[in-house]
């Protein structure tokens, strides 16, 4: 098993995973804690935060890209497995406020403002924060597995497949809209205090959150990296270029789809709460259809079908936008449909995938040619 | 009754056949392995396959010939599970009913179907295509842990020289001459280790040199595994066959040996006469 593991990776791909480790573990956390605050090294909450929430995205798209460029599902609705993974730890989070809040109730704001007396069946147990680890994983899970279960039995594929997702995500959106859902209408969750105790506002607390997502991520890659590098992972890909010879050669094809599908969803609900203490909010408009399609542009941009591409996409495109976005925000939707369509157009593999074309087009061909299913 | 008949009747039931099925195994006791019986398809009112009968010996290697359209792909669509009959049943022996059978299930009890375009995984190499073809446990689990081993190595090895592509075993298939695809999808049958192989149009697109060997492996396969091809190519049929079934208009028009066939006017009137 260990040998299995090391061989996931070349030595280049290890050395860039250990530098990784090293400035998310080391250098970050020593530039902001240990760094004087005058001192031109010193690393400010801003970048912390920004880098910190890059990391999510850059997890999302990770997650993205194991269904879409290994099983070739494109989901225009990851955003939604994100968004109720955040909102299962926000939950947590809004019990730890206490009695801190505006009323000074026990109940949050929002339910005061409602008048509601008591928490609803459904916030049984959200004062623990194990109950929330489990919600994280099983709620976005089981929507995923249920979906998917019906979805991939119904043999849905392709644009179809993808223009449910994107119902699917806008419906949950308009759910959670309605103040009498429950989760605090269009305000969402907001105003944490602390988590497992510890103060949010408190720089130790956010460095312990960067770096505990920096970790997560590492997890996922490696996670997903040994999947795809597996029988499974070759399974996965035949099924994506050819499923009836799949189906004729003896596989269940819904069995590997629904898998797929519903490890990607639980990969999305980590990076959601992981998000949603370091940027202190959680509102409907996370499960916006267009928030869905991003994260496929991310994943578009790196080079699906390559794991690491769609981390390099994510950091490039949310690196773009908050810069863009504070520089000439009016711009930035135009850039966003810009870099898709030159992306479509002269990387159809992406960046990862252009590299990689140009080592091997001598050697291999293409990893990713989609070929359509017969 | 003897004490070993009335072991058998507590377990099988008092069927009065004399003979044990194991369940899940495929009873050939009476020399048939694939009954087709009155099967009926249509789509959108044409009928692809209209009260089609068809029975195939175990061990046998039978051509179906057919102009365009006569449903040669419908029959192996409903043998394989892929599209279900409105009417009739299909059986694999004497006890399995297929028409409730999905495809990976029927692909499972070993029936292994070549189409017409080759169906090869094209991103993958050669190697790779025979083994996730391979016979063996194909659910999620087991591909989550698998480990190769050096007896599946043989068995793929031995199974490359058969199909004569030890030397492109580690290139993707994508490269590979359509003849080559052809044989290595063959060879991803041969894998399988099926009871029933459903070849459709196996030489189409070959080099007469490779047709030829095409027919000498089927030939050579005839016997231990029951073969039904598909195939336009009447000189290819004219060398391997040994019974034909002719279809046409989703019916079974003539069926006999290649002469009698070719001779039947009938056939020459739906081959010719229009």
């Amino acid at each position: 098993m260990l040998g299995r593991l090391r061989r996931l990776y070349g030595p280049r791909g290890w050395g860039a995973i250990a530098a990784f480790a090293v400035a998310a573990f080391v250098v970050v956390p020593a530039l902001r804690l240990l760094v004087p605050e005058h001192s031109p090294l010193h690393l400010s909450d801003y970048y912390v935060l920004l880098l910190g929430k890059i990391m999510c995205y850059a997890m999302v798209a990770l997650a993205l890209d194991f269904v879409w460029g290994y099983a070739g599902i494109l989901s225009l609705g990851h955003g939604l497995f994100f968004a109720l993974g955040g909102y299962s730890m926000g939950m947590y989070l809004m019990r730890e406020i206490g009695t801190e809040g505006q009323y000074r109730s026990h109940l949050p704001d929002f339910m005061v403002f409602l008048d509601w007396k008591e928490f609803p069946w459904y916030w049984a147990g959200s004062e623990y924060f194990w109950a929330a680890v489990l919600k994280v994983l099983l709620v976005p899970g089981l929507l995923a597995f249920v979906f998917g279960w019906f979805a991939f039995r119904s043999r849905i594929k392709g644009v179809y497949f993808s223009i449910i997702t994107q119902a699917l995500t806008f419906a949950f959106m308009l759910l959670f809209f309605r103040n009498e859902t429950g989760f605090g209408g269009n305000n969402g969750f907001t105003d944490f205090k602390r988590i497992l105790g510890f103060p949010l506002a408190h720089p130790g607390t956010k460095v312990a959150l960067f770096a505990a997502t920096a970790l997560f991520l590492l997890l996922a890659l490696i996670a997903c990296r040994y999947l795809v590098t597996s029988k499974f992972g070759r399974v996965l890909a035949a099924i994506r270029d050819a499923e009836s010879r799949m189906m004729f050669s003896g596989y269940n094809t819904r069995d590997y789809k629904l898998f797929a599908w519903t490890f990607s969803a639980v990969l999305c609900g980590i990076a959601g709460a992981l998000y949603v203490p370091q940027v202190g909010i959680i509102n409907p408009s996370e499960m916006s259809p267009a928030n869905s399609i991003e994260i496929a542009i991310w994943v578009a941009v790196g080079g699906r079908g390559t794991l690491v591409g769609p981390l390099i996409g994510a950091v490039l495109v949310n690196g773009a936008k908050s810069w863009l976005t504070v520089v000439a925000p009016e711009f930035w939707l135009y850039f966003l449909g810009a870099l898709f369509v030159l992306v479509t157009l002269f990387l159809p593999n992406g960046i990862v995938g252009a590299l990689q074309g140009r080592r091997e087009r001598a050697g291999r061909a293409p990893v990713l040619r989609e070929k359509e299913a017969t | 009754m003897t004490a070993a008949t009335r072991l058998y009747d507590g377990r099988a039931g008092a069927s009065g056949l004399g003979h044990v099925v194991e369940p899940g195994a495929i009873d050939v006791s009476h020399g048939t392995i694939l009954y087709v019986d009155g099967v009926t398809v249509s789509f959108d009112g044409f009928k692809a396959l209209d009260n089609l009968s068809f029975a195939l010996d175990a061990g046998e290697l039978r051509c179906v010939i057919g102009p365009n359209g006569a449903g040669k792909t419908t029959l192996m669509d409903v043998v394989t599970g892929k599209t279900r009959p409105d009417s009739g049943s299909v059986f694999l022996g004497q006890t399995i009913d297929l028409t409730r059978k999905s495809e990976y299930e029927i692909a499972r009890l070993g029936i292994g179907r070549k189409f017409q375009k080759p169906s090869v995984l094209e991103n993958h190499t050669v190697f790779e295509n025979l083994e996730l073809a391979m016979k063996g446990p194909k659910g999620v689990g087991a591909a989550l842990f698998d480990r190769r081993g050096s007896e599946r190595e043989d068995r793929i090895r031995a199974m490359l020289e058969r199909i004569d592509l030890v030397e492109r075993m580690h290139e993707p298939v994508g490269r590979l001459s359509h003849g080559q695809k052809q044989w290595l999808e063959i060879g991803m049958l041969l894998m399988q280790d099926p009871r029933i192989l459903l070849l459709d149009e196996p030489a189409a697109g070959m080099s007469d040199r490779e047709t030829a060997r095409t027919a000498e492996l089927l030939l050579s396969l005839a016997g231990e595994r029951s073969i039904v091809v598909v195939e336009h190519d009447m000189e290819f049929v004219a060398a391997i066959a040994r019974k034909v079934t002719v279809l046409h208009e989703g019916r079974v028009l003539a069926e006999g040996s290649m002469e009698q066939v070719q001779n039947d006017p009938r056939v020459i009137e739906v081959y010719l006469g229009r």
